[in-house]
């Protein structure tokens, strides 16, 4: 077992992605899960950033112009052309 | 942890090689369409013009489709794709005789807090030191119509709109498009915790953006 962690709300907020990626060491997970049960101000900030990530999922890729595309198909055809006469 | 196993082709992935070799154009078409906006944006990261980019975008498909005997199906097909896309584009970008070095492209620079540091207590506080001064709100209590809005979603879009590049197409991969950490860092050849720090970065400033406007007052 190593040392607590000292955890603050300060700290935290700058953990929270490495938290929610799992990258944290075993030690400092548990004590800023500690610290997220008795504070309010961090668990909240947490629950936003989890929304943040979940509003972040509803937006679609901008939508490219179409001209571009023809020429990629054109790469297809050629290729394809190209191998088939092997 | 950070050991994750490499992600491998999926069944569909093996199936959409198939189908290429085979010659079946919707299967080029679907591929170009899902992933010609991202690619472009990653392109542009290493050229400097958009016309540019759609060269490498251009080259980097025949090397697909060159590649495509030698796809073993070790990584997934769009992490293999990007790979491809960034070694074309750096190879492009070396003859252009850029001045800063590809290395730079992704680092992360200098230190930025998520959030402003006035919202904490001084380090010194005797009561609270670097504590919440302001709380941040719940958000449980907003309207669904409001949450899932689209003028919500348009100042997200906004707030990645206005990030570094890096941090921007690391967001876009990672929570627009739903990537996983391993696939992007092997797309983009960057270690997983040079990821994270670009991704915190994104969500940190996207959730500031949010705060600042769920907080005005909403249409009653």
């Amino acid at each position: 077992m190593s040392a607590p962690v000292d955890m603050n709300c300060k700290g935290l907020v700058e953990l929270v992605t490495d938290y929610l990626e799992g990258a944290l060491p075993e030690a400092e997970r548990a004590s800023l899960e500690q610290h997220l049960a008795g504070c309010e101000g961090c668990s909240a900030y947490l629950e936003q950033m989890r929304v943040t990530i979940a509003l972040t999922g509803r937006l679609t890729e901008d939508a490219i112009p179409a001209d571009g595309r023809e020429e990629l198909l054109d790469v297809f055809r050629a290729w394809k052309e190209q191998t088939s006469s092997w | 942890m950070s050991d994750r196993p490499p992600i491998r082709a999926s069944d569909e992935d093996l199936r959409v090689v198939e189908a290429l070799r085979a010659g079946d154009e919707p299967s080029f078409a679907m591929l170009v369409d899902r992933y010609r906006a991202p690619m472009l944006r990653v392109a542009q990261m290493y050229v400097s013009t958009r016309a540019v980019a759609e060269e490498v975008v251009q080259d980097t498909w025949v090397g697909v489709l060159r590649g495509l005997d030698a796809f073993e199906g070790r990584s997934s097909l769009r992490t293999w794709i990007f790979r491809i896309l960034a070694n074309t584009a750096k190879t492009r970008g070396q003859r252009e005789a850029r001045s800063t070095p590809f290395s730079s492209v992704w680092a992360a620079g200098d230190d930025e807090p998520a959030v402003d540091p006035d919202r904490f207590f001084p380090d010194d506080d005797p009561s609270a030191p670097r504590g919440w001064r302001s709380l941040p709100a719940r958000w449980d209590a907003i309207p669904e119509e409001r949450l899932l809005g689209k003028e919500t979603l348009d100042r997200i879009r906004e707030a990645i709109d206005a990030l570094p590049a890096n941090q921007r197409e690391v967001i876009r991969l990672r929570d627009v498009l739903g990537w996983g950490s391993a696939e992007v860092c092997n797309a983009l050849e960057i270690s997983e915790t040079n990821q994270r720090v670009l991704l915190h970065r994104a969500r940190a400033k996207v959730r500031r953006a949010l705060e600042a406007y769920l907080g005005e007052e909403g249409p009653s």
